[in-house]
Order: C-alpha cells, then structure tokens, then sequence
C-alpha cells in the first residue's frame, strides 16, 4: 500500500514506479551509448517483474519509439544520419516484418514460440557478441601496438560490391548495390517481429562491418531506422492487440529519454572499439542468460499463462 | 398454575406444528464492507470485509458442536495454460501443458477452523470445500473433465496460483467473535482479474450444512484506469497513435531539454 506503487491498466498490474523508472533509464543510457533500441534489455526485465510477454512486447516498442526519438534528434543535428540509407532499410524492413508476423503467428499455433524465441536470442546474441568483442579487442590490440584502429578500409571490396543497382549514399561515403542495403533490412523486420526487439543491435554490427558505413553515421542511422519501425509496430500492436500499455509506456520512456541523453554523452568520450567492446560484453551476457534459461534446470517445471497471451 | 402450564405446552405444541420447517433452522445474515472495489491508479490490493450473524429463533434446535462456517469466494472464469518443461536433446524447453478449462481467476477458501475438521470427505467433494475438492476442469483430447486430487498438473496449477495470492485457503480466515457473530476477511491481490465475485457462505452444525447464503461484489477499474482500458480495447488505432505522439514528445522535449549548445 506504499504510495510509489502505480497500477497498470493494460498490464493489469500494481509496480513501484521507480523501479519502472529506473529501467527505463539504466535502458535509455544503454541505448544512448550504443545507438541500439534496447529492446532486447527491456522485454525480458518487464517479464521478470511480472507482466506478461505480450505486453512487454507491445509497451516496449513505444519506450523504444522515445529513447530513439530523443537520441535521433541529437544525431540529426550533428548530420550523423544517412537518409538514403535509412529510405532503403526501411523498404526491405517492411517485407521482413511482414514474413516475421506470420512465422510468428505459425510458431504460436504449434506452441513453441517460447522456445523458438530462446533459441533464437542465444544463437544471435551469442554470434553477434562474440564477433564484436573479438572483433573490438583485435582493433584496440592493434592501437597498442601502433597501428591504425580505425575500421575503416576504403579499398577493401567483397563480393557483394560487384552487385547491380549501385546506388551512392553520400553521408555514409559508400558506394554499394541496393540488394545487400534491402536484404540487411528485411533480417532486422524479420528478427524484430519474432523477437520482439527493435533489431539495433543487430543493425548497428552489420552496417559496420557488412556495408562498412562509418561508425560515426552508423548510430545515428541505427536510431533513425529504429524509431521508424518501432513507432510503426506500437500503432500495429495497438491496433491488433489492445495490448500497449500507455502508463507503462510512459513510465519507461521519461526514464529513457533522460538515460539516453546521459548514455549519449558517455558514449561520444568513448573510442569506437571500446563502445563496440562494451557492447559485445553486453549482448554476449544476454545471450548468456538465455542459454542459462535452456541448459539450467529451472527452479519450477511449471508455469501457468493466460491461454493465447 | 397447573393450568397457565398446560396452556403454555398446549401453545408451543400449535407453534411448533403451525410454524414452517424452515424457522427451526439458522439463517445466515451476512454483509460485505463494499461490494465494489475500485482500481484507481494506486490500487495494490485491497481486503473487502465480510460478516454476518447465525439467526436462531426460541424453536430452532440447540447445536452441540457449535456453528462452523466455510466461505467460497470465486472471481471471474479464466482459461488458462499450465506448462511444464522437460529436457529434450539437452535443453529445458515446455514440453507438455494442460489447458484449464474456465476456472475461477481468484479463489478464496475461508473458514473458522480446517476443513477436514468441519466436515467429513463426503461432503467435503458434494459442497466443493477446499481447494483440494474444488472441480478444476481441464481440456483432455475433445473432452473437458477434472482430474485426480494427485494430477501433476493440478497440483502445480493449484500451487503457483496460491503463490500469487490468486487462490487463497485460509483455515483460520474466519474469526467467531460470538458463537453466531463471524467476520472475514478477502484478501484482493493487486492483479485480481476485473469482473464479479461471488461470494458463498455455508453454514455447518455437527459435520452437516444447515444453512447457505450467496452475494457478489464487482472488482471495477474506474476513472483513468477505465478510459485507458476502454480506448485501448475499442480505439486501437488512435490509441497507439496517442502513444506514438507521447513517445515523440517526449524524445523531443528530452533533446531540447538537454541540448548542449
């Protein structure tokens, strides 16, 4: 009966609001160091504290939504956005959400969504972490040893450069065929919708070392994109569902955007491959706790849900 | 004297055959302390009183054993999923489930003393009392049918309920502050399930139910918790668009807020 406690109206639940505060800053820092929604963060903290999947999901987007808002409008200002890069994921983004919805509804009639949700955090996050620590640690091992760290190598070519339809996307300094740009964004609708997350963190990694865009226009890019189809899935959610919860939203979000102004600052008197290092480490530990979550035996066999939630 | 006797006998003897059956026994009064219990934005739980008192009158037969009183308060029916995980090439993953059939979203069990002790396992399964006998239907193949007391299934379904303070049995959760006078108290967790309850009292006297009295009470959202409610469910759209609009704003004051030059 404490007077920080705030109920829920959606989520038909009673939590202390500095807890939901607190989330959404330690969240938003995180987001605004790394250029990432945060989402896969987020999901699994509120499902922790007792609300349930379906609106952790459907409240998340919109807390994304701000977090990437306020961290875009930085970006913008420093012109760190590609425009026509962003215009491209989005075009691929959309069929990769659609294909994503409809696997995810197949996957919730056979019942084993939970566990196609698991696997897949583990598989990504467990890859994507290990890749860019490695990848950051070999980067800041090579400063020490006095060599240049930057990534970024004009001259390299794979064989995705020789593809057609080269379009030039000027802010990034790349010159590259539309397909990759296009497959790139229909993995993150994809990923996105079955995992509920906003893709950033999957996004971030790939422009950097797939389209080698510089990490400078990546994070805001990231946070362009994000905002779009994070604002896009919380009208869907809404519309569908019923299941965004607007006080829980809101909660989260003034702690985002506060923790996300905060994280931006942190991050921008930070080299690129230590961000890139942290930002491994944290994706890794997730995954982690994912693959705990499968191999451990949990404390109870049981579990009861409302059936089709 | 004699006579002022004999009219008196002969007096109880007409009462007694002209008075219906019912009045030699109790009646059961019983009032709640709300019947409404609303969700506003600090809800976080509440606790509706329950009393009432045994009616007697001068005919009714004298009890021994005294009174015992078991009551049932049941929420609104849910359909929900128990799942239990098992290892499979390695990883725990929800292997096998049961779907429960329409069964109370709360369900409080209160009584003065533990069940066993008010009435015998006959009765305890025809009247439901307890959570052990209530029927819990569950989705067996077409058909929908309760289990054995010893189900798995049912067990841990019982169990995590109880562990979210959404099925309650209290043995003691009936206080007698006259051997006819009684109290109780229903304990409402914070996500209890909006909708109505119904609220069961029975009576027992010697291991027998003598009496039983019914009431509801409604668990409503009200003000902005029931506007929120109501346009999430019938104005999706424009509600997500409102939250869209929300999450703008507030990016946008943020960066305005902490713009640095």
């Amino acid at each position: 009966m404490t007077p920080l406690q705030i109920y829920l109206p959606i989520a038909e639940l009673s939590v202390n609001i500095f807890l939901i505060l607190g989330m959404g800053f330690a969240v938003g820092f995180i987001s605004g160091m790394f250029g990432i929604g945060g989402g896969f963060l987020m999901t699994p903290l509120l499902i922790f504290i007792g609300v349930s999947p379906a609106v952790a999901v459907a409240s998340v987007s919109g807390h994304i939504a701000a977090s990437s808002m306020s961290g875009a409008i930085s970006y913008w200002r420093k012109r760190a956005v590609d425009v026509g890069l962003v215009m491209m994921l989005l075009i691929g983004g959309t069929v990769g959400t659609a294909a994503g919805v409809a696997l995810f509804t197949l996957l919730r009639s056979l019942g084993q969504l939970d566990l196609t949700i698991g696997i897949s955090y583990v598989v990504l996050l467990g890859i994507i972490g290990v890749l860019m620590a490695a990848e950051s640690v070999r980067a800041i091992l090579r400063q020490r040893a006095g060599g240049k760290a930057d990534l970024r190598r004009p001259g390299s070519h794979t064989w995705f450069h020789g593809l057609p339809f080269k379009l030039r996307f000027k802010r990034s300094r790349i010159y590259v065929s539309a397909i990759p740009v296009c497959v790139i964004g229909v993995i993150i609708g994809f990923l996105g919708a079955i995992m509920g997350i906003g893709g950033g963190f999957l996004l971030v990694p790939m422009l950097i070392y797939i389209l080698r865009v510089p990490t400078s226009v990546v994070i805001g890019t990231s946070m362009v994109v994000t905002l779009t189809t994070m604002a896009w899935a919380t009208v869907l959610h809404a519309a569908t569902n019923h299941l965004v919860d607007i006080v829980l939203a809101l909660v989260l979000m003034v702690g985002g955007v506060i923790g996300a102004q905060f994280g931006a600052r942190a991050g921008q008197n930070m080299r690129g491959e230590r961000i890139r290092l942290l930002l491994g480490l944290l994706v890794l530990a997730v995954g982690l706790r994912f693959a705990a979550g499968l191999f451990v035996r949990p404390e109870d066999l049981f579990s009861v849900r409302m059936l089709d939630q | 004297m004699t006579k002022r006797l004999m009219i008196l006998i002969l007096g109880a003897l007409i009462a007694a055959i002209a008075a219906p059956a019912t009045s030699r026994a109790e009646r059961l009064i019983t009032s709640l302390s709300s019947h409404r219990v609303m969700i506003t934005s600090s809800f976080s739980g509440d606790n509706v009183i329950l009393f009432g008192s045994i009616e007697r009158d001068a005919a009714t037969v004298p009890r021994r054993g005294g009174y015992d009183i078991v009551v049932t308060v049941t929420g609104p029916a849910q359909t929900l999923v128990t799942r239990r995980k098992d290892r499979v090439l390695g990883l725990w993953v929800n292997f096998d489930s049961r779907v429960f059939v329409q069964v109370p979203s709360y369900l409080a069990v209160l009584a003065n003393r533990p069940i066993e002790a008010i009435a015998d396992a006959d009765a305890q399964r025809s009247l439901q009392l307890g959570l052990a006998n209530r029927v819990l239907p569950q989705q067996i193949g077409p058909d929908v049918a309760d289990v054995t007391r010893s189900d798995p299934f049912r067990m841990a379904f019982i169990r995590l309920r109880k562990e979210h303070h959404l099925y309650v049995e209290a043995p003691n959760g009936i206080t007698l502050l006259t051997p006819t006078f009684y109290r109780a108290s229903i304990p409402l967790p914070a996500d209890a399930a909006v909708g109505n309850y119904e609220i069961d009292v029975k009576l027992f006297a010697d291991g027998a139910m003598i009496a039983r009295s019914t009431s509801a009470l409604e668990v409503v959202k009200v003000g902005f918790e029931r506007f929120v409610a109501a346009a999430a469910r019938d104005h999706g759209f424009s509600y997500g668009l409102t939250a869209v609009a929300m999450a703008l704003v507030t990016g946008w004051m943020a960066a305005v807020i902490f713009r640095r030059d």
